[in-house]
Order: structure tokens, then C-alpha cells, then sequence
């Protein structure tokens, strides 16, 4: 119950922010409709066997979800930086509370900005059956749990005016290296490289589109692994965040 | 819960308590080993100029951080113990209140996240907010800021109430009003322990003064003992024409000072100078002695006259 009553207030709060809304849903919306609709009859982008549609809609699905998430760090910085964060912590809210209603806001924000791309994929011709819907949410959704637990881990180690660059930074690089915005190929050093993140696996959602497994052994791994031991840190940089800002 | 109130006889305990920083490769004693005692019901007043460790010490007491020698209790357990437990509200020095929030909404959560809170009616009329409470945070002036968060400091029911310069941002008024409350809530049995630069406030609000400088406590005890303690009186007169260093020689006068016509007699023995004084100067007018006040009692108490000695440590530290 209690921990209920602070993960209702973070939402109230987050979705009465219309600044943030309007940019962090409003962005990835913009970036797929320039991209995808010009190609939106090109059916075997680049060679993957995937629609543009769809690989753009599930590509920034990723990048809205993964900012969406990252970004709950900024405004957990701007959090420290008032005194809210040690407030908290001379109340009984526990640790993990905190953490869910965190990672629940990061992603009620990360859900509308999916839903609202699944509407504009459909609108341009992206079509799958229903089973091959909830396999792939319920992918992009794993897949995000990295994020969730990297935006808390820097919101309490970053302070509230190098966080933006920071969140921006690591955004454009991992959906860079990821695939967000172009098909990475099946090797070279990239791919090689990009096995390793979660965010690829975030992108490699849209393969459900090609039958098959989405994800082989490898990407639940990876998935998990960074889950781990970013849990871990921010778990260690919470507990130590006690000091004043 | 009003039973855990009572089974203890010491409400807030520091003994041998101390903390230091590193910054830029000095080590800061910020708090140099304490022992202060509070019973259950006191209200206390911590005193001190910048840097005395004031703050660290209500760090200390509510668990933000951990001593690096001594220890801390509440209520006989550790703070963390008496946070999770409820019984501890704390009124912090910080930035702006938490954003796109009515006021209701934020003293609601922050009483829903305590097992025993106040209601969150009472919470808002005991802080003076009935009237604002579906404003918006970001929408209140200073003062009124300050109130949110005394009533968030409320909400918990607490049994131990701290507050860090509590009345930073307030008008006469609402410095008033706002000591009415905390005295009411006092009235509770609780103890309340206030950090504050106000010396007034210490004096009007406070059962007992613990005085801190340089990371020490230089006095405890009821304001009036303190003001004894530097055991000083003034003098203040019209003399015009006096030499300063003529006045300070006279017998129990341990300083002189003009200010335009007036003299400023800083004595240890006032009878003694006053008769002096009248012998040297029959011209003198105007007298008046004074006790000492808290003020003065503050300034000597504090005034360091060794900085050497606290470098010398400081390098003692970092070695």
C-alpha cells in the first residue's frame, strides 16, 4: 500500500507535465513519420526482409522507450538537486519501492510513446498477426528493463545540469550502434559489437516480422545480464546518495 | 506508539559522535566528536555561525550519514530504526519543492508513506495551509513553501521533530505563526530539536540551547545559563569628549567602544566600573547597564582564538 501511494504520485506528477509529454512523446512520433513515410512501400529494407514501416516503427520504439526511460534520470537529478531525494529518505519508503515506481513511470511514458508508433505503423501498411504483436511488445518490453534501471542509476550519480548531455549522448550512441536507424548487416565489427547491448535486442524486435525466433539464447542474456549489474549499481548509488546536492 | 514515546527516558543521544570530510584533498572535521543528550518532550535549539557542523550533526541524527567515530541513537535504536518506524519528521534546508503537485496531494503521499501519520487534514491546518492546499507546489511564494514542507515534517505523527533552519524565507508574521505550531505540536510530548542562526528564536522557543562552533559543542544548557556564563554586563553612556583607551584601563571594564557620542563598556565587574567611571568622568549622562545578551554570550562563546591550533589539527588529520 505504501509503496503504491508513491509510485500513484510519480505518475500523476509525470503525466501532468505537458512540456515533457509533448517532447518525449511527441519526437519519436515526428522522426518515423519523416523516415518511414516516403518508403513506406519498401518491403525488404536493405536487404533484412523487413518492411521500412516496420523497422522504423519498431526501431523508434526503441529510441522512444529507451529516452523515455534514460530520462526519468534527469528528472530524478533535478530530484537530488532540490532536496527531494533526501527527504524521501527519512521517510519508511524502501528501496525497491522507489525503484518500482520509478521504473513504472519510465514505463507508463515508454507505453503511450509504443502505442502511439503501433498506431502510426498501422497507418502506413504494418501488418502482423496478433500472436506476433504481443511476441514483439512483450520483447521490446524485456528489453527495456536495462534502461529503466540505467536511467535511476544515473539519475543518482549524475547531478541535474550534466545529466542532459550525458542521457543524450548515450541515446544517440547506443541507437546508432543498435540499428535505430539503419539495418547493421550480419557482420563486421559493428554487429560484432552491437550483440553485446541491450538496445540491439531492443531493435531485433522487429524481426518476429521474418518468423522464427526474434531472439536467439544470446539476446535474453545479454538482456539480463545487463539488468544485473546495473541493478546492482544503482542499487549501491542509491543507498549512498545521501548527501547533499 | 504514544508508549514508545514514553518507555525512553533519552529521546536523541550523540556520544563521542564525529565527522569529516575530504574535499580537494583537505580533510574537514566538520564535527568533531559530541555528546549531547535530549530527552523525550525537550525542544532544543542548535546553535552555531556556518560551518559549526550544525548540519552534519542532524545528518547524523537522522541517519543521512553515519558518524566515522561515536554513535548516534533515537528512541535507543539506531536512526534508521526510528525512520522506518515512523517516528521521526525532519523539516530540511533545501532547493525548491517537488514539482506538479497540489499541496493536499504531497502532505497525503508523504503521511500514506508512515504507519501512523496525522491526518492530512490536521497536518495542513497544524502548518497554516487549509487555504492553499490545492495549489500547486511551484506556484507558492517562499514562505509558503517553507509551511509545505513543516507540514510534510508533520505528516509522519512524528515523535521526533528536526528542524534545519526552519524559518529561512519567512516574514515576522509568518515566523510567528509558525512558532505557535511548533509549539502546539510540542505541547504533544514530542521533542523537537531546531537548528537556526536566529538567536531570538532560540532564546523565545527553546527549553535548552546546545551552542556549537568549529565542529564542538562550546555551551549547553537553558539560554538564561548561557547568557550567565560569559557572566559580562555593558554599559552604555553619553561622553563625548573620552579617550577609548583610557576607558578600557578603568577597573572591571574589559573593553571600550565609541559609537558617535555614546561609549560601549564591556565589563566583567559593571559596579566597579560604573563607580570608576563617575569618579574619572563626573560629566557622564545617560547610563544604562545591561546584561549580557545572547548575542554576546554567542559571539564569545564562539569566537576562536586559535585558528592556528584548528590548522595545526587539520594537518594533524590529513596525516
Amino acid at each position: 500500500m505504501r509503496s503504491l501511494a508513491y509510485a500513484r504520485f510519480e505518475l500523476v506528477r509525470t503525466f501532468r507535465n505537458g512540456r515533457l509529454l509533448v517532447f518525449s512523446l511527441g519526437f519519436p512520433l515526428i522522426l518515423f513519420f519523416v523516415i518511414a513515410t516516403p518508403n513506406r512501400n519498401e518491403h525488404n529494407f536493405n536487404g533484412s526482409g523487413i518492411s521500412v514501416p516496420l523497422y522504423y516503427m519498431v526501431g523508434l520504439v526503441a529510441f522512444g522507450a529507451m529516452s523515455g526511460l534514460i530520462s526519468s534520470g534527469s528528472r530524478i537529478a533535478a530530484e537530488r538537486t532540490d532536496g527531494w531525494t533526501r527527504q524521501l529518505r527519512i521517510t519508511p519508503l524502501k528501496p525497491s519501492a522507489y525503484f518500482f515506481a520509478k521504473a513504472l513511470t519510465g514505463y507508463a511514458l515508454a507505453g503511450v510513446t509504443m502505442i502511439l508508433l503501433y498506431a502510426s505503423g498501422i497507418s502506413l501498411g504494418v501488418s502482423l498477426g496478433g500472436g506476433r504483436w504481443l511476441e514483439m511488445t512483450g520483447l521490446i518490453v524485456v528489453a527495456c528493463i536495462p534502461f529503466a534501471v540505467l536511467g535511476i542509476l544515473l539519475g543518482h550519480l549524475l547531478t541535474a545540469d550534466s545529466i542532459g548531455p550525458a542521457v543524450g549522448g548515450v541515446v544517440s550512441l547506443l541507437a546508432l550502434v543498435s540499428g535505430t536507424w539503419f539495418p547493421l548487416g550480419s557482420h563486421g565489427l559493428l554487429h560484432d559489437i552491437a550483440q553485446f547491448l541491450p538496445s540491439y535486442w531492443l531493435v531485433r524486435a522487429s524481426h518476429v516480422s521474418l518468423g522464427g525466433q526474434a531472439w536467439p539464447a544470446g539476446g535474453w542474456i545479454v538482456v539480463l545480464a545487463w539488468t544485473l549489474v546495473l541493478a546492482v549499481i544503482a542499487r549501491y548509488a542509491y543507498l549512498r546518495d545521501t548527501a547533499r546536492v | 506508539m504514544a508508549g514508545m514515546q514514553t518507555e525512553h527516558t533519552i529521546g536523541v543521544e550523540l556520544r563521542g559522535a564525529a565527522k569529516s570530510y575530504r574535499t580537494a584533498g583537505t580533510v574537514v572535521r566538520a564535527v568533531r566528536g559530541i555528546d549531547v543528550s535530549i530527552e523525550p518532550g525537550e525542544t532544543v535549539a542548535l546553535l552555531g555561525p556556518n560551518g559549526a557542523g550544525k548540519s552534519t550533526t542532524i545528518d547524523m541524527v537522522l541517519g543521512l550519514i553515519s558518524p566515522d567515530a561515536g554513535t548516534v541513537s533515537l528512541l535507543g535504536g539506531p536512526p534508521r530504526a526510528a525512520v522506518a518506524g515512523g517516528l521521526v519528521g525532519a523539516m530540511l534546508q533545501v532547493g525548491a519543492l517537488i514539482r506538479d503537485v497540489k499541496v493536499r496531494e504531497l502532505v497525503a503521499m508523504m503521511a500514506a508513506l508512515h504507519p501512523h501519520p496525522l491526518g492530512v487534514d490536521e497536518a495542513l491546518e497544524l502548518a497554516g495551509l487549509a487555504d492553499i492546499a490545492d495549489r500547486r507546489t511551484h506556484k507558492l511564494s517562499g514562505g509558503q513553501a517553507q509551511r509545505v514542507r513543516f507540514a510534510i515534517a508533520l505528516a509522519p505523527d512524528p515523535a521526533i521533530l528536526i528542524l534545519d533552519e526552519p524559518t529561512v524565507g519567512m516574514d515576522v508574521e509568518a515566523r510567528r505563526a509558525f512558532w505557535l505550531s511548533v509549539r502546539a505540536f510540542a505541547a504533544r510530548g514530542k521533542t523537537i530539536i531546531f537548528a537556526t542562526h536566529y538567536l531570538e528564536e532560540a532564546d523565545a522557543y527553546a527549553d535548552r540551547a546546545v551552542l556549537m562552533s568549529r565542529g564542538r559543542v562550546v555551551a549547553d544548557g537553558p539560554t538564561s545559563e548561557i547568557r550567565g556564563r560569559v557572566g559580562t554586563r555593558t554599559i552604555r553612556a553619553t561622553l563625548p569628549e573620552a579617550d577609548t583607551t583610557e576607558l578600557a584601563s578603568l577597573p572591571g571594564v574589559n573593553s571600550a567602544d565609541r559609537r558617535g557620542d555614546a561609549i560601549v563598556l564591556i565589563c566583567s565587574d559593571s559596579d566597579m566600573a560604573v563607580r570608576a567611571l563617575l569618579d574619572a568622568h563626573p560629566d557622564v549622562r545617560d547610563i544604562e547597564i545591561a546584561s549580557a545578551g545572547l548575542e554576546d554570550a554567542f559571539i564569545e562563546l564562539t569566537a576562536d582564538p586559535d585558528h592556528a591550533l584548528a590548522d595545526a589539527e587539520q594537518q594533524e588529520a590529513l596525516a
